[in-house]
């Protein structure tokens, strides 16, 4: 007999569970090694709770309503429950603290896209920890993962979410229409913001930068070779890059008009790509204001990976270096 | 820096591997159909050998130049899963498969107007006394056909309508002239196939051109090829 399950979802049978198994025990090893304690949190939690967090385009998706009609919903992502155990758990905790999981998150879908609604995620969060600093060290500990994983030919894109605001503000686009530009941005339409910046008072040098700036990728020399409104927009990012090793920072590609999806980023984003994927692995960034929300304010940086990608890219890589898949 | 596969498999099957100097080995989508014509000339332009894409109509892959060809709707779906670095389209594409803010349309960057095939996407209905406001007016709602029917409900929408949006894949203007709908949304150029069958636009809604989309991660891994291309068509 056939049995259904819904779309989106897969069960996962032993060959595939035995070289998952190797990426995440690899993962683990590295976390644990730079001092990530891992934790299971709830994937049922309270909608309220959840709420706190400005979660933009990866809000939860599933919502069930418990004995006394209380709405939960079955989590996105880690970062945010991770939130609240600081706050709940770790109220007086000095930091930095430092957490790290393997779980599967859920998220909505869009038909006949072959997007999963159940994901695994390994990830870490670095709590406490302020940019530059903390920042330099998730990506260190990124690219410890990647390595040891044994992905090969993987970058890392750089930029931060303050960039374009700060670009914005410093050649004075009028608060209404800043909304707009970075919905542009979001959509990465860039056609779209030329339209939208044409139709702004602004002088045409200003609206040049607006549109070229965040059409920018590259090495160093980006940083270096920025002026004015733009030197202090990248200013940020300038900081972190001094504090990476070399290995590190041989793998990042500087993106000035990065955007991710998820809302609660304050500083620098990044997402790590791989040539033998289309989509981006994973990815994190610094999330300044989310711990005060719960109730505990402090600086926090982190990352997730996608492990059914990092499976993916492996096998187009075909290499296995460290990882006998 | 760290070695990477060039041109490597992306989905099952291998990207059409270019050898040709003139786009740095990107692979490219280009749409069969209207925008075909201009858009090879633009490829001719930056120096592709584009004449066995023009000779032989049934071929898919153009391994030596780089180049995948499939229809217009397609070219978004190819580019998004990195099988092309970048691709060309219309916006009438783009904007039906975008959809509302929050469901987070097809994950490609635009980046570039190329200009051509410009036609505009209208609303419709049969020459006279406007059917469609008639209906608004008595029933409540009008009854629309159309290839589109994101644009059209978002449309519609915004302009404080009820719509009932009726999807057809082909030959729209037949729907209201055999009173299956009382107005239709659909892109016009000339307006020739509007007046053959007695229809005329009542509004007209957004001029779509052909646009130029890339890959996210190419749009990274490929930066310095992507730059090039696009500071040599913005010159053209």
């Amino acid at each position: 007999m056939i049995h259904p399950i819904p779309s989106g979802t897969r069960d996962v049978l032993p060959d595939e569970t035995r070289e998952v198994r190797a990426i995440t025990d690899a993962l683990r090893g590295v976390f644990e090694r730079h001092g990530y304690g891992e934790v299971y949190t709830p994937a049922l939690e309270y909608e309220s709770v959840l709420a706190r967090a400005d979660m933009a385009e990866a809000k939860p998706a599933y919502r069930v309503f418990d004995e006394s009609g209380a709405a939960l919903v079955l989590r996105s992502d880690m970062t945010v429950p991770i939130a609240r155990v600081v706050a709940t758990r770790y109220p007086t905790e000095e930091p930095p603290l430092r957490f790290c999981y393997l779980a599967h998150c859920y998220r909505g879908v869009r038909p006949q896209r072959g997007q999963p609604r159940e994901l695994l995620q390994a990830g870490i969060e670095l709590i406490g920890a302020s940019a530059p600093q903390g920042t330099a060290e998730a990506l260190g500990v990124l690219c410890a993962a990647l390595d040891t994983v044994g992905l090969e030919g993987y970058r890392i894109g750089l930029g931060d979410a303050s960039l374009f605001p700060s670009l914005m503000a410093g050649v004075g686009v009028p608060e209404q229409a800043r909304p707009r530009l970075l919905e542009a941005l979001a959509d990465r339409d860039f056609v779209g913001l030329d339209e939208e910046l044409s139709q702004l008072d602004l002088a045409e040098a200003d609206r040049e930068l607006l549109l070229s700036v965040p059409q920018r990728r590259g090495g160093p020399e980006l940083l270096e070779a920025a002026e004015g409104v733009v030197a202090d927009a990248v200013a940020n990012m300038r900081e972190v890059h001094q504090l990476l090793e070399p290995d590190v920072a041989e793998r990042v590609i500087f993106d000035l008009g990065l955007v991710r999806s998820i809302g609660y980023y304050t500083g620098a984003v990044f997402e790590v790509y791989d040539p033998a994927l289309g989509t981006p692995i994973g990815g994190g960034g610094r999330y300044d204001e989310l711990l005060g929300r719960f109730g505990r304010p402090l600086p926090a940086v982190g990352f997730a990976l996608g492990v059914d990608r990092l499976h993916i890219a492996l096998m187009g890589e075909e290499r296995g270096t460290g990882v006998s898949l | 820096m760290a070695a990477t596969p060039s041109g490597t498999a992306k989905g099952s099957s291998a990207a059409a591997k270019s050898s040709s100097g003139a786009t740095d080995g990107l692979t490219i989508a280009v749409p069969r159909g209207a925008l075909f014509g201009e858009t090879v000339d633009l490829l001719s332009g930056l120096g592709l050998d584009t004449s066995e894409l023009r000779s032989n109509d049934r071929k898919l892959l153009f391994e030596d130049i780089g180049v995948i060809t499939m229809r217009p709707s397609d070219v978004p779906t190819y580019v998004e899963s990195g099988a092309a670095d970048i691709g060309i389209t219309g916006k009438d594409v783009l904007l039906e498969q975008a959809a509302a803010r929050g469901e987070g349309g097809r994950e490609v960057y635009e980046l570039l107007d190329l200009g051509y095939g410009r036609c505009t996407m209208v609303l419709a209905s049969k020459a006279g006394p406007d059917p469609a406001a008639e209906a608004l007016r008595r029933l409540g709602v009008m009854r629309v056909a159309t290839k589109y029917p994101r644009i059209a409900e978002r449309h519609l929408e915004e302009t404080g309508r009820q719509a009932e949006i009726v999807e057809v894949k082909g030959s729209v203007e037949l729907a209201p002239l055999t009173g299956m709908v009382e107005a239709i949304v659909d892109l016009t150029a000339t307006g020739t196939t509007l007046r053959e069958h007695d229809l005329i636009v009542r509004e007209e809604i957004v001029e779509c051109t052909a646009r130029l989309i890339a890959n996210p991660v190419s749009h990274k891994l490929r930066a310095r090829e992507i730059d090039k291309l696009l500071e040599r068509l913005r010159a053209a």
